[in-house]
């Protein structure tokens, strides 16, 4: 069932070398983009296609794609945000470990697409195996004639550069990776200009996520209106999801958006339901940062309809019976897991990856983290879940970067749906360090004033 | 030369003609008073500054008269430039108010609150922000971050602990110096100024980032613990220097110079010399140049009046300042008298209350009571 587009040739032996890879039909999409169709026409393929950024926000490709500004004689650039660093997204990593060739074939076409010759892969700095494959990648193929100058002898010149970064989350973050690429501090830059306009080296850049650029293949190879076939609505092609937490397969998946939640949580092609016969408790879908649901929110819409794993559907009800795609991390939790230890785990990361260059982030992360953590401990009062609402909705939308949205998201939802579990943790301070609340409450949502 | 282009930018109802490219922040000073907004990180002298505080969010209510959609969130007006027809709301703005007061406690969650011993109370605009925009107490109850002291050079000290991170030190040191010798180590809630393993600052120019500084992080050690701000007179001086402008203020107490500064104007920051170039003064003029002396003076320097450094001191250039509007002009004409004249439209005199039929003595709220219901 489903169809696969970029994993489909995942688990032929050896598919990781340029040999086997060309054997099974790959590079067939950069002898057709190079030779057959001109920068415009690939853009507008991409734009028909409908993809979108496959790294958290979702917006449409080919559209960031016709933003990059074209002055003369300034070189542009495409980056690929390989600095997958959200806990509960391995997607990319996948990607890069087993089709290395898969990604520079996108990269090379969207190169073509978007005029840059120096292209860069910015891969998070604990990908050090994952570095030298590329690397490896990148040399066969140039030894085949795929990179390097003149291209297939269609007068295009294109290098790929791999740039490891130093272990810092903010560098996923697109103006903050141009920083680090640049050599500077990864701080995150105020915009505008955007990247498209000003990016590395105050030149044009696009930056995409891997598996936005690995999509760009087979794109290419079915045609746009092809691949707009595929998922529903404006949720089209397939998406990557990581799947981990307690479930019996936790792993990646090729899902083509059309298959339901529940679906995915149980049918054994998937997730293979929970792990050990518990009950579903809560799930993060898309990473670390978007909203958490309650088993009841995540199966159906706050409307009694079922709940699909595509875009739409799961922003449906917005952030206060929704949650988001982001870059389809799909944590999953059971029953025996403590939402209140999960939100201090979660706030404890943003409160260390934070760069500190705006206030409402530096200081209001730390602030909640020390609240969550007194709550977790037995020592948190009422009064304390009521400001760490004010808290984290003062954080929101007032930082430069969308960390600061990052961190304040999981902590107002965990407190919409969960406000029960955290204020029994405050009422029972020495059970709740024995035991844990279970799936008494999981009932509706609940009230919290804006 | 062609016509600098105008923006027509409305900020708190008041409208106001700009160049383009103009900043909101720089629009709303040019108005003046409550509608622009504070500003911590941001400083018009330095390059690529602002942004980073948030303290001057504002809402965009309307885009432009091409787009007039309102902007989805809260933008820092020091990085946000004009368009034609904007609409902007600082203080008319719940949001904005909100947010502030949200920015101010973040600001101040980590900061030792020790202004009692500190340089910078009196001219610190930390303070300023938290007296305007900020509560009386506290919702933090954790241990604060501290960090050791570090001198940095023979002159300067730095005081972590108090630290913003506004990175105005960083601007100044980079832009103008001719070599970065400190920045940020670390990055969050543990981030730091420093220089690179306890290197000493020495540059020409360098004093300039204890200027710059809004709280008291960077200290003068020429001036520390010698005396308080507003205990001072600070006096117009210059003196013919090589290195640089020699325009400064004198910080006086009787005939003894206690610190040299650059010349700040109404926002802070320092102002420009007369050939329209940033006013910064050297380490000599700042550090050694501790002789009346050494300095001729010009007069005193205008503070304003709401500063605590200007209490039991003088006002405007001289004295008092005179309001340059008279009383008929902000009253539609009407001339003083005719205000004075409680008689003549007096809710006193309304017919309809009976003064007779009162029990006790007639009050305010006897009158305030009828005008409401009737």
């Amino acid at each position: 069932m489903g169809v696969k587009l970029l994993l489909d040739k995942a688990h032929v032996p050896g598919i990781r070398t340029y040999d086997v890879y060309r054997r099974e039909g790959g590079y067939r999409s950069v002898e057709k983009a190079l030779k057959e169709m001109n920068p415009e026409s690939i853009v507008e393929e991409v734009k028909k296609s409908g993809l979108r950024g496959r790294g958290g926000a979702g917006f449409p490709a080919g559209m960031k794609w016709s933003f990059i500004a074209k002055p003369e004689g300034v070189p542009r650039h495409l980056v690929c945000n390989a600095d997958e660093s959200e806990p509960g997204t391995f997607k990319d990593r996948y990607l890069m470990e087993f089709l290395p060739h898969l990604l520079l074939e996108g990269l090379i076409v969207s190169s073509f697409a978007l005029g840059s010759n120096d292209t860069y892969i910015y891969i998070r700095g604990e990908y050090a195996w994952i570095t030298d494959i590329l690397e490896e990648a990148i040399k066969e193929a140039h030894a085949n004639g795929w990179l390097g100058k003149n291209i297939l002898g269609t007068g295009f010149d294109c290098a790929i550069h791999v740039q490891r970064g130093a272990g810092a989350y903010i560098c996923g973050e697109e103006t903050a990776l141009i920083e680090s690429l640049e050599g500077n501090r990864g701080n995150p830059r105020i915009k505008p200009p955007f990247p498209a306009i000003q990016g590395v080296w105050q030149r044009p850049t696009v930056v995409n996520n891997v598996e936005t650029l690995a999509s760009i293949g087979p794109i290419i190879n079915m045609g746009g209106d092809e691949y707009a076939k595929i998922g529903v609505g404006r949720s089209t092609g397939t998406k990557l999801i990581s799947a981990c937490g307690n479930i019996n397969k936790p792993g990646v998946y090729e899902i083509d958006m059309t298959i339901s939640v529940e679906d995915f949580i149980y049918s054994d092609e998937f997730c293979g339901g929970i792990a050990n016969g518990k009950k579903l408790k809560a799930c993060i879908p898309g990473g670390s940062s978007v909203p958490i649901l309650p088993a009841n929110l995540l199966l159906k819409t706050a409307k009694g309809e079922t709940r699909y794993m595509n875009y739409e559907s799961l922003s449906d009800g917005g952030f206060a019976t929704g949650s988001m795609m982001g870059s389809g991390g799909f944590i999953v939790l059971d029953e025996d897991q403590c939402i209140v230890k999960n939100t201090y785990t979660l706030a404890r990361f943003y409160r260390h990856e934070s760069c500190g260059q705006c206030s409402p982030c530096r200081e209001g992360t730390g602030w909640m983290e020390k609240i969550l953590q007194k709550i977790e401990t037995g020592k948190g009062s009422m009064s304390d879940i009521d400001l760490l609402w004010d808290i984290q909705r003062k954080i929101e939308g007032n930082t430069i970067c969308p960390l600061g949205d990052a961190a304040a998201w999981p902590v107002a939802a965990a407190i919409r749906h969960f406000r029960d579990e955290f204020e029994w943790h405050i009422n029972n301070p020495d059970l709740s360090q024995t035991s844990n609340f279970g799936l008494q409450h999981y009932a509706d949502p609940i009230h919290v004033p804006a | 030369m062609s016509e600098q282009i105008l923006f027509k930018v409305t900020i708190d109802n008041i409208t106001i003609e700009v160049p383009a490219g103009t900043t909101i922040l720089q629009a709303a000073r040019k108005i003046g008073g409550t509608v622009a907004p504070p500003a911590m990180c941001y400083y018009s002298k330095l390059q690529g500054s602002g942004g980073k505080c948030r303290t001057c969010l504002v809402e965009v209510a309307k885009g432009s008269e091409k787009d007039p959609r309102p902007m989805p969130k809260l933008v820092a007006s020091c990085r946000t430039t004009v368009m034609d027809g904007m609409e902007v709301k600082n203080i008319t703005s719940d949001k904005v108010i909100d947010a502030r007061a949200g920015v101010v406690e973040f600001l101040l969650l980590n900061h030792p609150l020790d202004c009692p011993i500190c340089d910078q109370a009196g001219e610190c605009h930390l303070q300023d922000l938290s007296f305007e925009h900020g509560k009386s107490e506290t919702r933090y109850e954790f241990q604060r971050r501290t960090f050791k002291k570090h001198d940095l050079g023979k002159n300067i000290q730095l005081h972590m602990t108090r630290c913003i991170l506004c990175y105005r030190c960083v601007f100044t040191a980079d832009q103008l110096t001719n070599k970065r010798v400190h920045g940020i180590l670390d990055r969050g809630d543990h981030a730091e100024i420093a220089t690179h393993i306890e290197k000493s600052l020495d540059n020409e120019f360098i004093g300039n980032v204890i200027d710059v500084c809004p709280v008291g992080a960077l200290t003068d050690k020429t001036f520390r613990f010698k005396n308080r701000v507003w205990f001072l007179k600070p006096m117009d001086a210059h003196r013919d220097c090589p290195t640089c402008s020699g325009r400064v203020t004198l910080w006086n107490r009787g005939d003894e110079v206690y610190r040299v500064t650059a010349r700040k104007d109404e926002w802070g920051e320092i102002e420009d010399t007369p050939d329209g170039k940033p006013g910064w003064i050297c380490n000599t003029c700042r550090f050694d140049k501790k002789e009346t002396s050494d300095w001729v003076i010009e007069g005193p320097r205008a503070i304003s009046r709401q500063s605590v450094i200007a209490q039991g001191h003088y006002a405007g250039n001289v004295g008092m300042t005179k309001p340059t509007e008279t009383f008929k002009a902000v009253n539609g004409g009407r001339t003083p008298h005719l205000l004075l004249d409680i008689h003549d439209e007096s809710e006193v005199n309304q017919s309809q209350i009976h003064l007779g039929k009162i029990h006790g003595p007639a009050h305010g709220d006897t009158f305030n009571n009828k005008i409401e219901n009737a």
